[in-house]
């Protein structure tokens, strides 16, 4: 009875230490060099990094880890120092962080556009250039607007529009606004199966497969022109940072070997975002003088 | 007839005026009795005259009143129940089990050595490596018994060990249990079987409504006035076995 | 309903396939919560057991408190996991935020609940038949319990799987501490949750499809153990 026992146990010990040994290469690599980057859900479901990381693995022997949460998450993480560097699109919200601290030198990356999403049959007629115009539109008509209301990039973007169009509250003032607390995906799905308009950031939509009835309204408004940053955070604030590493990747994403690699990523044979660094003092030295001297840091 | 035991100065447990309450219900009252060394003590009466909580109270295993003293703290006890709770081991490792849980002192080897011998002693060695709850009733009880045994204790608490089993069976089991009475261990017994009774023991309490009516030797309790044991017979407390 | 179709053809293809990531992402689910599993066994079997026997004042309120942690929503243990792991938070100095040991922890504290309520049960059941002939044989009250349990083992391994269930299926706490992270914390429940939100609904339900099978594998093995003398999953009140 208890040998049968023993015998049964022994099996699932050995099954269970084979899953573990599978899953230790991952584990073991987690050890290696590696940086943390807290960046967006859009980023990340856009399918930038599988394709810009591998890259930056190979030129310098660095791992990095993404943590894709909303924007506002993704800050919060940077205060709280669970993270080496941030990579993130609300301008506003970033020099925010730096000005209290919480990061070194921000400095522009690449660029991609938000899109007005709505259903072919557009029965609020917004389908033009101009977003502003076209939400001054959503606000007068019945259509249903679905609203990510997650503190995201684009979320805060959606806002601006709204300002811009003379709406101050969306939620509040406009019965028809669906705010879903959700992300970029969540809120797709919404708008697809209620025949909704939407603003999301083109490299989501371009992944997104449910589309049902919608596509492109609006595009092209260069105030649709979303920009992303990216911040090392401040070792002063978070001793552990691994500043050293963390600059490494700063460095490499705005220098032209990082830009082009950002160019190089298309989806179904379209760029999706737009490199556009402005050349600094140039450290475009390989990996190994940045990580054995300290980097003074610019303000 | 089972042959008396000589008379033993020596008392393991002596009950002074105890009582077992369970909450309203007054199981034992007043009991005043002794168990001493040898002896093969046979506790009868009706249902509910309260022969499980005296062996209970003797075992030590209830919240009395009134006082309770042992011999010697070291002294060992096992207790045989009715049903005996095998876990879902095989016959020898509940009989190892017992053996680590009441013979701490004993070394692997010493205890492995017991358990053996005490399979052999009651006859079910070769069914050692069986579930011990595949075991017939008979079975089981003789395991029960083996793992008291095994134990060597002072004194072995049986109550009612026969109650449910076929005849042959129970004859399996008094003879055991003749066999450790004759070794000279200690046994204290319930039954309402007299016939029991007077074969294994040689003192015999009766009770009755939580008193103990009477407490005499074997011999005695069956020769005093035929007209008491009548008018317990009658009073159909009392079963009497045939054989 | 065609989607349904895709999904299924979908999960047999990566089943069938082997994709070396969908492996990784199996065998990490499974080593997360295994390990989250068998340390929880640790404790919550001889907590559960203690708590069958132990009398002490205010013994109903903790009866009550721990019935209550069964249904522990995992996104607010989570939190309280990254709250605690995080660098700014007490225990920063473990540095082990966003990695599979944070996950294994989150994953344990919302499972000990589970194994030690159940096991309670089953030993307070089982201390009707048993407790007292234990005793009489020398066992302590807590030795006892423990034996209690190893005699209704089979219903101990069905309390396991249980914990296990509730721990494979989670994603609200794994998500928090692991951080999702590609190819270091992502598993089963986190990607189902990522391709829903990218929309990809067909691989989505894919990978339910491939979680819940090999899970349905596992308890087939288990199922095979000879039983014996088993105790009925009915039992298990």
């Amino acid at each position: 009875m208890v040998t049968r026992l023993n015998g049964a146990l022994r099996r699932c010990c050995v099954a269970w230490l084979a899953a573990a040994s599978l899953a230790l290469p991952a584990a073991v690599a987690a050890q290696e060099r590696f940086i943390t980057m807290a960046s967006t859900t859009s980023t990340e479901q856009s399918g930038l990094f599988p394709h810009l990381l591998p890259a930056f693995r190979a030129a310098t022997g660095i791992d990095v880890h993404v943590v894709a949460v909303g924007t506002g998450q993704a800050l919060d993480i940077g205060r709280r120092g669970d993270a080496d560097l941030l990579f993130v699109h609300d301008r506003a919200a970033e020099e925010k962080f730096v000005a209290e601290g919480w990061g070194l030198r921000r400095r522009d990356v690449m660029y991609n556009d938000f899109v007005l999403i709505g259903p072919k049959s557009d029965p609020a007629a917004v389908k033009g250039k101009d977003i502003v115009a076209a939400l001054g539109k959503l606000a007068g008509a019945t259509a249903i607007f679905v609203s990510r209301g997650d503190n995201s990039g684009t979320h805060a973007a959606e806002l601006r529009y709204w300002k811009s169009a003379g709406i101050d509250a969306p939620a509040a003032r406009l019965a028809h606004y669906q705010s879903c607390g959700c992300g970029m995906g969540p809120a797709l799905n919404i708008a697809s199966s209620s025949n909704a308009y939407v603003l999301a950031d083109r490299g989501t939509w371009l992944n997104f497969k449910n589309r049902g009835e919608l596509t492109v309204l609006v595009e092209g408004d260069s105030r649709l022109f979303n920009q992303y940053g990216v911040i090392v955070v401040n070792p002063a604030r978070h001793p552990h940072v691994k500043v050293a590493l963390a600059q490494a990747f700063a460095d490499w994403v705005v220098a032209p070997a990082g830009q082009a690699v950002i160019a190089s990523y298309k989806i179904g044979g379209e760029q999706l975002f737009f490199p556009d660094a402005t050349p600094q003092s140039p450290r475009l030295d390989a990996h190994q003088s940045r990580a054995s001297s300290p980097r003074p840091e610019a303000g | 007839m089972a042959t008396a035991a000589p008379a033993e100065p020596v008392a393991l447990i002596t009950l002074r005026d105890a009582t077992v309450s369970f909450g309203d219900v007054c199981a034992v009252r007043g009991a005043n009795v002794s168990v001493h060394a040898g002896e093969a003590i046979a506790v009868v009466g009706a249902n509910g005259s309260g022969k499980t909580t005296l062996l209970r109270l003797l075992h030590g295993a209830v919240a009395h009143g009134g006082v309770r003293s042992i011999a010697s703290s070291a002294m060992r006890q096992a207790m045989v129940f009715q049903r005996p709770f095998l876990l879902h081991l095989s016959v020898l490792n509940n009989l190892r089990l017992a053996l680590w849980l009441g013979a701490r002192r004993l070394s692997v080897d010493e205890r492995r050595a017991r358990a053996a011998e005490a399979l052999q002693r009651v006859g079910l060695f070769d069914l050692r490596h069986r579930p011990a709850r595949s075991l017939s009733g008979g079975e089981q009880q003789r395991l029960a018994l083996a793992r008291g045994w095994a134990i060597r204790p002072d004194i072995l608490f049986l109550d009612e060990p026969t109650a449910n089993l076929d005849p042959s069976a129970k004859k399996e089991v008094e003879s055991l249990l003749a066999s450790f009475a004759a070794d000279g261990m200690t046994l204290v017994m319930s039954t309402h079987n007299l016939g029991q009774a007077k074969r294994l023991a040689t003192r015999i309490i009766y009770m009755d409504g939580g008193r103990i009516d009477l407490d005499l030797p074997t011999a005695e309790f069956f020769s005093i006035h035929s007209g008491r044991r009548a008018d317990l017979f009658l009073k159909g407390d009392l079963s009497w076995s045939l054989d | 309903m065609s989607a349904v179709a895709v999904s299924i053809a979908t999960a047999f293809r990566l089943i069938v396939g082997g994709d070396p990531v969908l492996l990784r992402t199996v065998a990490l689910s499974f080593a997360v919560s295994g390990t989250a599993c068998l340390i929880a066994a640790a404790f919550g079997l001889v907590a559960g057991a203690w708590l069958a026997i132990a009398i002490f004042p205010g013994r109903r309120v903790v009866l009550l408190a721990l019935d209550t942690l069964l249904a522990l929503p995992s996104v607010v243990v989570g939190l309280v996991v990254y709250l605690a792991l995080s660098r700014s938070g007490p225990l920063g100095s473990w540095g082990i935020l966003f990695t599979p040991a944070a996950m294994v922890i989150a994953q344990t504290i919302l499972v000990v609940p589970v194994v030690a309520a159940l096991a309670r049960q089953v030993v307070a059941d089982a201390l009707r038949d048993g407790g007292d002939q234990l005793r009489s044989m020398g066992a302590g009250p807590l030795l006892g319990a423990m034996l209690l349990l190893l005699h209704e083992r089979w219903a101990v391994v069905t309390l396991l799987l249980i914990a296990f269930g509730r721990a494979v299926s989670e994603v609200g706490a794994v998500m928090i501490v692991g951080g999702n992270i590609d190819g270091v914390t992502r598993v089963m429940t986190t990607a189902i949750a990522l391709e829903t939100s990218k929309g990809d609904l067909p691989l989505a339900l894919a990978l339910g499809l491939v979680l819940l099978a090999v899970v349905a594998l596992v308890n087939v093995l288990i199922a095979f153990i000879p039983r014996g003398r088993g105790l009925a999953v009915a039992e298990l009140r």
